[in-house]
């Protein structure tokens, strides 16, 4: 469904990514982890559109899309849910939601509402409420509703559990499983690397911008590199 | 009270054109300086409406506000837009240059020329007597189409799908993106929406004020610009609140104490603003964004 082959990102001096290479399946979730600074979301971007990479080629679904301005990436069905949620915080709920249905027709937005209500019910009471006055969870919530909303074919998530607690982090994580079991195939990037491994199909891991190691996620969880790294074990 | 007629009819003209300033600065962040010359441009489209081609009034207004759409648009895909990467200082000294051009350009024998035109009165004047306070047609009309005009651009920015997406590039351009908002769409539309008001205040201003010339902007279009900045640049409402006191501030200097501290006073509002509340009277303190 998606391909990444050797791209690779540089800001001004500085290699961001090296030669990065991998894929999704369709119905996947996959999980790109690592520590801060290795490339995680700058290899989300490079995908979105919000940055083009130097060299390299991504395809979506057969189709070249890494010179593609960021808005017909969206539009072909790969919709990235920002670090920090990015939240249009003088908006409402409501017309948050709104724009991440953007390209959908009018009639059709009623019923993909139903359907974000479903997973998140607690934005229907927050629905009239500017966002910025809501809590972190519920922004994470209102983000990935907004990414839903667009019915995406690929949703990439980047650090969805940042700033939650225990309680909140599992329960984004048992909505990822839900989002993904009805059809969407997910690309995940993760600092809490235990919760991604636990979530995922497959893995990478991403150190100073190359991938250092990849395979399912139930063996990288059981790998000794990974453990002592990133599980802290 | 008298006095205060004239000074929000010299208000909401101020306002159509500091619109434009500040739609313009919330979602690109350039003080576009070459606006007063569009609003200039506007003020002749509107005289060429009414005189050469014989057009009716309203038609005149609407032509004007088209063309200078088309102007405004123009504008930012030559002049801004392949700046957009840049220093913010570059773009600014770009538009001072349009600005420039504009005004040089428009003096020239076979534009606009050079010389003060007289502009014509689509209709005889009448005044009304009120409790003791005279009012115009011509400054109903001035009041009535600027309120029009903003009634419409409110619920075009709140109401309407296109709107939203204006709001939400004026944040953040990257995130807009991943809504799958043209962000390069959205900011010709706001150059666009900006220009054509202020061409029907060039319109306006050629009726109320009835002598037009290629350097009329400049004045008109530095106090909207202070006019936004006292509101609160960025935020509409802001703009239509800064031009009004503006207009208030000026006639009643004029009468009051001397013609020649007019254009004092508009700068020392300036200078005001940016010494006690530099993000103006609506204006809150941005969180710094990450």
């Amino acid at each position: 469904m998606l391909t990444v082959s050797n791209i690779s990102v540089a800001y001004g001096a500085i290699s961001a990514l090296r030669e990065i290479t991998f894929n999704v399946e369709k119905g996947e979730i996959v999980t790109l982890i690592g520590a801060n600074g290795a490339g995680k979301t700058t290899t989300l971007k490079c995908i979105s559109g919000l940055i083009k990479p130097r060299q390299g080629e991504i395809l979506f679904e057969g189709k070249k899309i890494d010179r593609l301005p960021a808005h017909q990436i969206t539009k072909m069905g790969i919709v990235q849910v920002p670090e920090g949620r990015k939240p249009f915080v003088d908006l409402t709920v409501w017309e948050n939601l709104l724009l991440g249905a953007f390209n959908r027709p009018k009639n059709e937005i009623a019923t993909a509402l139903e359907r974000v209500f479903n997973s998140f019910p607690r934005l229907r009471e927050r629905l009239h409420q500017r966002a910025g006055t809501l809590s972190g969870g519920e922004l994470q919530m209102m983000a990935m509703a907004r990414g839903l909303i667009a019915n995406p074919k690929l949703l990439m998530l980047d650090e969805p559990s940042m700033g939650l607690s225990p309680l909140l982090v599992r329960e984004i994580f048992s909505i990822i499983r839900e989002i993904n079991r009805a059809g969407t195939s997910i690309l995940l990037v993760e600092q809490n690397a235990f919760m991604a491994l636990k979530v995922a199909h497959r893995a990478y891991v991403l150190e100073t911008g190359r991938i250092v190691l990849s395979g399912t996620a139930s063996d990288l969880i059981e790998h000794p590199k990974v453990k002592a790294a990133y599980l802290g074990e | 009270m008298q006095q205060l007629i004239n000074g929000i009819q010299l208000g909401f003209v101020y306002a159509l054109i500091a619109l434009g300033y500040t739609m313009v600065y919330g979602i690109v962040r350039l003080i576009n300086f070459a606006h007063g010359d569009v609003f200039m441009v506007g003020a002749y489209l509107g005289f060429f409406a009414l005189t050469s081609w014989h057009l009716p009034f309203p038609v005149a207004i609407i032509l004007a506000m088209v063309g200078c759409a088309l102007l405004g648009v123009f504008i930012e895909r030559v002049a801004y837009k392949p700046l957009r990467r840049a220093a913010r200082i570059s773009a600014l000294i770009t538009a001072i240059g349009v600005s420039l051009f504009l005004e040089y350009f428009s003096s020239l024998k076979f534009v606009f020329g050079p010389y003060f035109r007289a502009y014509p009165r689509p209709f005889p004047i009448r005044t009304f007597t009120i409790a003791g306070i005279t009012i115009s047609n011509i400054q109903i009309i001035v009041l009535a189409v600027a309120i029009l005009l903003m009634i419409a651009l409110t619920i075009f920015v709140n109401r309407t799908k296109t709107g939203l997406a204006m709001r939400a590039v004026s944040f953040d351009h990257d995130t807009a993106r991943l809504m799958g908002i043209d962000v390069d769409n959205i900011i010709s539309i706001t150059f666009g929406i900006g220009a054509a008001l202020a061409g029907a205040g060039g319109v306006l201003y050629g009726i109320a004020y009835p002598q037009i010339h290629p350097f009329m902007g400049i004045m008109p279009g530095l106090k909207a610009f202070i006019a936004a900045v006292l509101g609160g640049i960025g935020i509409i409402p802001g703009a239509l609140l800064g031009a009004i006191i503006m207009g208030i501030v000026e006639k009643l200097t004029e009468v009051y104490i001397s013609s020649t501290l007019r254009d004092a006073a508009a700068f020392g509002i300036l200078i005001l603003v940016l010494l006690i509340r530099p993000s103006g009277i609506l204006g809150k303190k941005r969180d710094e964004k990450v």
